[in-house]
């Protein structure tokens, strides 16, 4: 502010609508941009001009049935952990919430145990676990016996990796589930409880749908990163994806090729999970 | 005499090791509205929440319709009734809450028709019409489809006044209803109120609003410290107390 203070400079005043507002420049935003440019048409001409990442190869294998029923048995897999996970980890959620200190400290454990140990130690584990109880046995205590089987029919590569992946999921969904459950005020439960509904009820209609919209995008995360654990079941040779793509890279040595390949997928999925997550997020960010 | 919609004989209710209500009588007879003031923490809202078992009793009897509210007497003893026969008794007592409490994921016409269909089997059909019957008794037919965080404060603790009165309760419970609203909001609430009141409803009334009391109430309770400590024709009380803690009280809001 100097002398001009108080009156219009007579320039804007003269001519209105051509005043110009001159916003801050970034020289230095657009020289990094144009570095970051440079180097990535750098790494794609690589990518498409080295013949090692075989292209033709690439695509031969794309919809190969071997690959497609690995991909197949990769989704299975993830579902079916996820499925296990939410149910057990509902259930999880619900005893660590409970007012019983028996049921809510052995929640805790559970959860304790199965987040602490590496995904990949559990797979294994299961996978030997006829080691360790040669023969599984279900009976009534001190009476007869219900069922008995070899550990070795039961836990076949399959089992092993469902209860590698689901029990561990389940630890996870539990710690999520439980914080959707104690994001909802204790205002909604007690107006639906003066409406006479039951617990069963309130928890259905008033609770649950109000804690999925703090469940959800974690969940979602949880899907997404369950599609790419399922490859670590290719130690105890299930044939997933990954498996599928090393089973053919160890008979034809086109290791690059086949790895691009499962990656493709993977990236693939992902995609496609993380536009549902997008949707069923908006479904639930209900009007508040 | 008639039995009184709701009789209360020693109740007491402890936090702790806090006593928040050390002894309360009261009856409120069918057909009246009896407004409670007193001083925040003297215990006047959790009398409330234990006319309709939202909290459990440490002593006393408290009888709503002539039925034990939340226990079951047997020899003496007081046995926690189940969380289900519980809930049935709460559909004969509709609750208004200070913070509206409407369920946030529903329109305002879902929340009316809820209860209705999930707890007492009605069909959609009866249910929505019901529904609309009280949102226009309330003056919201028009926004029966917008979501609470759509609508004012006073418009959410009309629906909520809607959605307790859809389970055709025999008494109304009310939380300091008007105290979470602007205060040029506050005279539509008491209006569905009155309106209420002169329909013959039974209703207890937290609030601070006296000239509510004034005007609607037949009987006025003052309570101090986990007791009652004055009770009367509210015309009578809030122009002549007798006690000299509610004479303090009054002098201080009034």
């Amino acid at each position: 502010m100097s002398a001009s203070q108080g009156t219009v400079p007579a320039h804007i005043e003269s001519t209105p609508g051509a005043e110009r507002v001159v916003p801050l420049r970034h020289p230095w935003t657009w020289a990094a941009s144009v570095l970051v440019l440079l180097i990535a048409c750098g790494v794609a001409y690589s990518v498409a001009t080295n013949p090692g990442f075989q292209w033709p190869v690439v695509a031969q294998y794309m919809f190969d049935r071997q690959i497609l029923l690995g991909l197949s048995r990769t989704l299975e897999l993830t579902a079916a952990a996820m499925f296990m996970g939410l149910v057990l980890g509902t259930g999880l959620a619900v005893m660590r919430l409970s007012a019983n200190l028996l049921l809510s400290s052995i929640s805790w454990l559970y959860i304790w145990f199965f987040r602490s140990v590496p995904v990949l130690v559990q797979l294994i584990f299961w996978y030997n676990f006829g080691a360790l109880y040669p023969d599984i046995t279900v009976s009534v205590p001190f009476g007869p016996v219900l069922y008995s089987a070899s550990t070795n029919a039961v836990i076949t590569p399959l089992t092993a990796a469902l209860a590698g992946l689901g029990l561990a999921q389940a630890a996870y969904t539990a710690e999520v589930i439980r914080a959707g459950i104690v994001s909802v005020p204790l205002g909604q439960t007690r107006a639906a409880k003066a409406l006479g509904m039951r617990p069963a009820t309130i928890f259905v209609r008033i609770v649950f749908p109000q804690a999925m919209r703090v469940i959800i995008p974690p969940v979602g995360n949880e899907v997404i990163s369950m599609v790419k654990s399922t490859s670590l079941v290719s130690v105890i040779a299930l044939a997933d994806l990954l498996y599928t793509a090393q089973l053919i890279y160890a008979r034809t040595y086109e290791t690059i090729p086949l790895l691009i390949v499962a990656s493709a997928w993977y990236l693939i999925i992902v995609s496609l999970l993380s536009a549902g997550q997008h949707y069923l997020e908006r479904h639930y960010r209900h009007h508040t | 005499m008639t039995e009184p919609m709701v009789r209360i004989r020693g109740l007491r209710k402890r936090y702790g090791g806090r006593e928040v209500l050390s002894g309360i009588d009261l009856d409120v007879a069918a057909g009246s509205v009896m407004c409670i003031i007193g001083p925040s923490g003297s215990g006047k809202s959790t009398l409330l929440s234990c006319i309709n078992h939202l909290e459990r009793i440490d002593g006393g009897r408290l009888w709503v319709g002539g039925e034990l509210v939340g226990y079951r007497e047997q020899n003496g003893r007081l046995y926690e009734l189940p969380e289900r026969q519980v809930a049935r008794m709460r559909q004969k007592v509709g609750m208004v809450f200070q913070q509206f409490n409407l369920f946030p994921h529903m329109t305002a016409l879902r929340n009316v028709m809820e209860a209705p269909i999930r707890v007492r089997g009605v069909t959609a059909a009866r249910a929505r019409q019901r529904a609309m019957e009280l949102l226009d008794r309330v003056g919201l037919a028009s926004k029966h489809a917008r979501f609470p965080a759509q609508l004012s404060g006073g418009e959410q603790q009309r629906v909520a006044i809607a959605r307790a009165l859809a389970m055709e309760p025999q008494l109304m419970l009310f939380d300091e209803p008007t105290s979470a609203l602007d205060p040029e909001l506050v005279g539509e609430v008491l209006a569905a109120m009155k309106d209420l009141a002169r329909s013959g409803m039974t209703m207890i009334v937290v609030t601070h609003e006296l000239a509510f009391a004034r005007e609607v109430g037949d009987e006025l309770t003052f309570m101090d410290a986990g007791l009652v400590v004055e009770r009367g024709h509210p015309r009578a009380v809030l122009a002549a107390p007798q006690e000299p803690r509610t004479k303090e009280f009054l002098s201080r809001v009034l």
